[in-house]
């Protein structure tokens, strides 16, 4: 490379070099996109946004680690799963948006706390911040990409075109997230005493917010068909969740639950109170300048 | 003996050919390259806190995701060069212990805070952009190792710069509140992106034996009057002016006349006096020291695994 060389089209160059994020379009491109018949199609915006909110918000949460992790190559996975994540939430948003006449910017940043109908799970703090430690975010991140992946392979039977494209994107993708998470919980549980009982706690720690992944939602029984009912994906969940544990030499904690909220919880936008902070550091500088442009 | 080694060694590096990790060397040139690289290597690694301060607040999905992309790549060049100074026999932990004791330095301008999302469009743009300059004659230095690793970064950071200068253009085709938020930005961040050079060369004092070691290749000034150079017509394009009177076209010389950094400034950040100097090292340190659980835990996982397999062998 020359020196001027890394200059090169820095004035003009053409569009099409520039954009790391902008490639999710591309990636369905050739995609239907119509709207399969006879599909409610608020509900089927409502489950995008479900499936999508679960992907932002931990997304959120694990790029938090980005420069605070245990060690270099530890920042950069756990910045590839967010990225990762994010991706899987701009398509999502994107797709409830052509439902909502919106776009995935509005959808992130203008809707308030309760519009957003991520699970709990996504949202707790579970490290760096004082909620948690590394081991916590592998916990949360083993169950977490466990259960997505379980969804994801089944959604690729979906009657919408675009969910069954974004799943089938996904998988590989959830599928190294599951296998970073079972890694590490293995090593912590096996490593050292301290180690052991970090990881444990950890567990304890997501282990209430297990139950609501799999609670079937009314938005999941109207698109029979196009979304995947959660409450059947429990016992191949389980068994993975116990292999790993089996070989980390760790406890399946007892199925406490979090109790819901006068019946509700995050898929009918009923958060924890972090949500509330979480998006005020997400959303306020879009916020504070109405009709920017990014 | 001896001799016959260095001369081999003087004449490789006098034939612009690459010296290798088994090959012999001096002493000094070992130990300022690890010194530099480090250096290098750190200020990857600091560099990735005043950006990854806006990721969580990035006003759009799109740029988080670029910005995000872009701090972990700033993780990545950290681990190529402590990979290369380990091919010269340092250690990573004693690397990150010297730089959170405060026994080896970074670039000093990661002191300064990041105090709008124009900032992270401007680091780009300038930051990045005074690196590449520093960087792309680095991928001839004499050493293969540095060379190699400084062709794959400076790959990426010409990327990084390219998405900062769009971020700009973009705002600049914004609102009135986001252009002034650029220029806002550039005023803050012209200087200390000059100062990235280093002192002038009648005060530099590693300069001339590294230039004969071809591990540095031009000096601070013409590295310095380079940058100047291809900066101006891209704040021209952009809509942008340097905070620089002196800032003029030079019709004799063909090069555009520019003001003096603040030199005292400089020397009271690299002192330790900068807005962020303590705020980066404790946040690494705490990054560190919060992991060497886990670091161990890795560590003692591999060794028991590694005894059962023989056990079971
Ligand atoms: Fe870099
Ligand atoms: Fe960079």
């Amino acid at each position: 490379m020359s020196f001027d060389n890394a200059y090169e089209s820095l004035l003009g160059g053409e569009d099409a070099h520039w954009a790391f994020g902008t490639g999710f379009s591309e990636a369905l491109s050739g995609v239907n996109r119509e709207f399969p018949a006879g599909v409610d199609r608020d509900a089927l915006a409502a489950y995008c946004l479900m499936l999508g909110d679960d992907a932002l918000i931990c997304s959120q949460r694990l790029a938090e680690w980005c420069s605070r992790a245990p060690e270099l190559e530890e920042d950069i996975a756990l910045a590839n799963i967010a990225l990762d994540l994010l991706g899987q939430a701009r398509m999502l948003l994107t797709r409830a948006g052509e439902v909502l006449g919106k776009d995935e910017d509005e959808l992130a940043y203008l809707r308030d706390e309760r519009e957003f109908r991520n699970v709990h799970l996504a949202e707790i703090d579970c490290g760096p911040g004082p909620g948690g430690d590394f081991a916590t975010t592998i916990a949360r991140l083993l169950v977490f990409s466990s259960w997505r992946l379980a969804l994801f392979s089944r959604l690729r039977g979906s009657a919408d075109p675009v969910l069954k494209a974004i799943a089938e994107k996904g998988l590989k993708e959830l599928a190294y997230h599951r296998d970073h998470a079972a890694q590490w919980t293995v090593r912590l549980g096996d490593g050292t005493d301290e180690s052991h009982r970090r990881m444990q706690a950890g567990l304890d720690r997501v282990w209430p917010f297990v139950d609501e992944l799999f609670a079937t939602h009314s938005v999941d029984t109207v698109l029979a068909g196009v979304a995947v009912d959660p409450a059947s994906l429990r016992s191949e969940v389980d068994g993975v969740l116990e292999a790993v544990l089996d070989a980390a030499g760790l406890t399946r904690p007892a199925d406490t639950k979090a109790a819901r909220v006068a019946g509700m919880a995050g898929r009918d936008g009923v958060h924890t109170e972090a949500m509330g902070y979480l998006l005020a550091e997400m959303q306020h500088l879009h916020r504070s300048l109405p009709g920017a442009v990014w | 003996m001896a001799d016959d080694l260095e001369l081999r060694f003087e004449r490789t590096v006098q034939a612009e050919s690459r010296i290798e990790p088994r090959d012999w060397m001096p002493d000094g040139y070992r130990k300022t390259l690890i010194r530099q690289i480090a250096q290098h290597a750190h200020s990857e690694i600091i560099g990735m806190q005043p950006e990854g301060n806006w990721i969580s607040r990035a006003p759009s999905l799109r740029r988080k995701a670029i910005l995000l992309a872009k701090v972990q790549d700033e993780a990545g060049h950290g681990l190529y060069l402590y990979s290369a100074t380990e091919t010269l026999g340092a250690d990573r932990e004693d690397l990150t212990t010297k730089l959170i004791e405060g026994r080896q330095k970074y670039s000093s301008i990661f002191n300064y805070p990041t105090l709008t999302f124009a900032d992270v469009g401007v680091i780009g743009w300038l930051v990045d952009g005074a690196a590449i300059c520093n960087q792309v004659p680095l991928c001839r230095t004499s050493y293969g190792p540095y060379a190699r690793a400084m062709i794959r970064i400076c790959k990426e950071e010409s990327f990084h710069q390219r998405q900062g200068y769009e971020l700009l253009m973009t705002m600049m085709r914004g609102t009135q509140q986001q252009k002034d938020m650029v220029q806002d930005s550039v005023n803050r961040w012209w200087w200390p992106a000059l100062m990235m050079f280093g002192p002038p060369d009648a005060e530099s004092t590693n300069t001339e034996q590294s230039m004969a070691w071809r591990i540095k290749r031009d000096t601070n000034d013409e590295l310095r009057q380079k940058f100047v150079n291809m900066s101006v017509p891209q704040a021209e394009a952009l809509g942008v002016t340097f905070p620089d009177p002196e800032l003029k076209w030079n019709e004799e010389r063909g090069q555009y006349d520019f003001g003096s950094p603040d030199w005292d400034e400089f020397w009271q950040v690299v002192k330790g006096g900068g807005v962020c100097n303590e705020q980066r090292i404790a946040h690494r340190r705490k990054a560190h020291e919060d992991g060497a659980w886990v670091r161990e835990a890795a560590a003692a996982h591999a060794a028991k695994h590694d005894a059962r397999k023989e056990g079971a062998a």
